[in-house]
């Protein structure tokens, strides 16, 4: 079970405001939707090792050299805002 | 093919070709609604080049000239990539996905962006922001998702080629129900630069046609490490084109998944399937039976998997380098409020279950157990192909649903993935091509062959030879036996 305060929770912790409506209806569906999910528990036996990826990786490394890359202007290109070079953001840090 | 033997033989310009296309997107989009975006210039710019190369006698790539749509998720530098999302309506990558650049080097023409599900979320492009896209066999039903956009402006004949991506079946399951080819290439067999990330273990981009040959050449121009992608496979291509044109399947071990019919399946959809093994069989192939008892667990792994990578790959959307800013006061409240407005029910509800699946004392009951069943699933698949050279099921358990019937119930619509979930969480590779007309509603359903790793021609193989059957049976194409769109 997931409480509506859990999903408030969540919310929070994803960086997303969340209507009454919204945490009221996610919270059932999650539930089901979790109940659904939850028997994975039913197969996953210590002895088994996850995989988190399809493929066996490696690191990729290349030389360090200079090479070409996007322009200022490209890269500011979509930002909501800026200022010279630079990204303009809201305040980050507090007052004090 | 036809189209690249016309251009070659100098019977018609990519111009000429470009702009009957374009004309057939003015007369019937409107109705199917597969396109965002088109970039009817920089088409026609791009005929224009190719035409002059052409007439100047350069050697061109069998597919120089032919149009192609490309699905809203993969970046093309200065058009407008929206992932089918309020978050990026209006953004203008500064680069282009290496996708394109190969699209590019091959001078194939790109007609514009292809409507999908929010970040390539969903079963039935219902989930785009903007709208949802249609079935060109009825308009009154779903194209599949999350790529309906895709496969729907190739049943329209709107494009004659289109670039997909596959998370969970968003390629393969539009194909099934548009009655077009799909491919899922093997996982890091094309390079994911330049594709915005849903599940970054999980997507893939791959090719959408009419026929397995046409999806076979794009696939091969596409295909290929890319240093600018550390999950690119550094190996040679497989000999796609050569497979789709040998089609030879004697000999052929072909394995049926026990799990994967039967209960859910729509019984037409399950006789076509079954019509599409005896056709293999009087070719030579050999049908044995394999069983990959984890699958049935695939689908729950699945919804555990997609959303925790979703909702760590989706914080990248803060409202601070690019896309939508909403509100006022500190960075956070604008991060709050601006993913609040910009992103869509399905993307939220995924971030807070993968938040939730992530979150300290459920990670292992949750993602942890995930990532076990899906080293059970990759185990299945390993010992089944040790029985058989490919594996075969249906590609979606229904044809198209009506749109609307499934919106409100997302378990019901999770379902519609149950076939082709386990090739993404293996990392091997898969195709939908027709299998018929279903008898309870005359609508297409599809037929998927799975290959493992980097055996993609397999694929190709099996593909062209059920095709050149079916086509000869049906004495034509399926796409010929679906209805006239005419301009309204």
């Amino acid at each position: 079970m997931i409480s509506r305060e859990d999903v408030a929770n969540l919310a929070k912790l994803a960086r997303i405001d969340m209507s009454d409506d919204e945490l009221d209806h996610l919270a059932s569906e999650l539930s089901v939707i979790l109940d659904a999910v939850a028997r994975v528990q039913e197969v996953a036996n210590s002895d088994v090792p996850p995989t988190s990826h399809p493929i066996p990786m490696t690191n990729v490394f290349r030389i360090d050299e200079n090479r070409s890359s996007l322009s200022p202007e490209d890269a500011l290109s979509g930002a909501p805002a800026s200022e010279g070079q630079r990204f303009k953001v809201p305040q980050i840090l507090g007052e004090e | 093919m036809e189209m690249s033997q016309l251009l070659n033989n100098g019977e018609i310009s990519s111009v000429d070709l470009t702009k009957a296309h374009l004309e057939r997107i003015d007369e019937v989009d409107g109705q199917v609604k597969a396109f965002l975006h088109v970039d009817r210039e920089g088409a026609l710019a791009q005929a224009r080049l190719v035409d002059t190369k052409r007439k100047s006698g350069e050697k061109l790539s069998p597919l120089a000239g032919v149009p192609l749509a490309l699905k809203d998720v993969m970046t093309q530098r200065g058009i407008p990539t929206t992932c089918g999302s309020k978050m990026l309506e209006g953004w203008r990558p500064p680069y282009d996905s290496t996708v394109v650049t190969r699209l590019r080097s091959s001078d194939v023409v790109i007609l514009g962006k292809t409507n999908c599900d929010e970040f390539a979320m969903g079963s039935s492009t219902e989930n785009s922001a903007y709208f949802p896209t249609r079935n060109p066999w009825d308009l009154t039903r779903i194209p599949g998702g999350s790529g309906g956009g895709s496969s729907a402006s190739l049943a329209a004949y709107e494009a004659p080629l289109a670039i997909g991506t596959d998370t969970g079946g968003s390629i393969r399951q539009p194909a099934a129900v548009t009655g077009t080819v799909g491919v899922k290439p093997t996982y890091g067999g094309v390079s994911r630069y330049g594709l915005v990330a849903f599940s970054s273990s999980l997507d893939q981009a791959g090719p959408c046609a009419r026929t397995v040959l046409d999806a076979a050449y794009l696939h091969e121009a596409i295909a290929g490490h890319d240093p600018l992608d550390s999950t690119s496979i550094n190996a040679p291509v497989p000999p796609i084109v050569a497979a789709a044109k040998d089609g030879n399947v004697k000999g052929m071990k072909i394995g049926v998944i026990k799990e994967l019919q039967g209960d859910g399946y729509q019984p037409g959809v399950l006789k076509l399937f079954n019509q599409s093994l005896e056709e293999l069989a009087k070719l030579g192939a050999e049908i044995v039976e394999v069983s990959c008892k984890y699958f049935d667990y695939a689908l729950a792994a699945y919804y555990l998997i997609a959303p925790s990578e979703c909702s760590s790959n989706l914080a990248r959307f803060d409202a601070m380098r690019y896309g939508l800013r909403i509100g006022e006061g500190s960075a956070e409240e604008v991060m709050n409020s601006t993913r609040s407005a910009g992103f869509g029910k399905e993307v939220k509800r995924r971030i807070i279950l993968g938040t939730y699946a992530l979150s300290s004392g459920y990670y292992d009951a949750y993602y942890g157990s995930a990532q076990k069943v899906r080293t059970l699933i990759s185990q299945d698949f390993k010992d089944a192909f040790e029985k058989a050279d490919v594996l075969v099921s249906p590609t979606a358990p229904t044809t198209a649903f009506k749109i609307g019937e499934k919106s409100n119930d997302p378990i019901a619509m999770y379902l519609n993935d149950i076939a082709t979930i386990p090739t993404n969480l293996a990392g091997v590779c898969g195709m939908s091509l027709p299998s018929g007309l279903a008898e309870e509603d005359g609508l297409p359903a599809g037929f998927q062959i799975m290959a493992g790793a980097m055996k993609d021609d397999r694929l190709y193989k099996v593909g062209a030879a059920l095709e050149s059957a079916l086509t000869k049976k049906w004495g034509g194409g399926i796409l010929e036996k679906a209805p006239k769109l005419v301009a309204k």
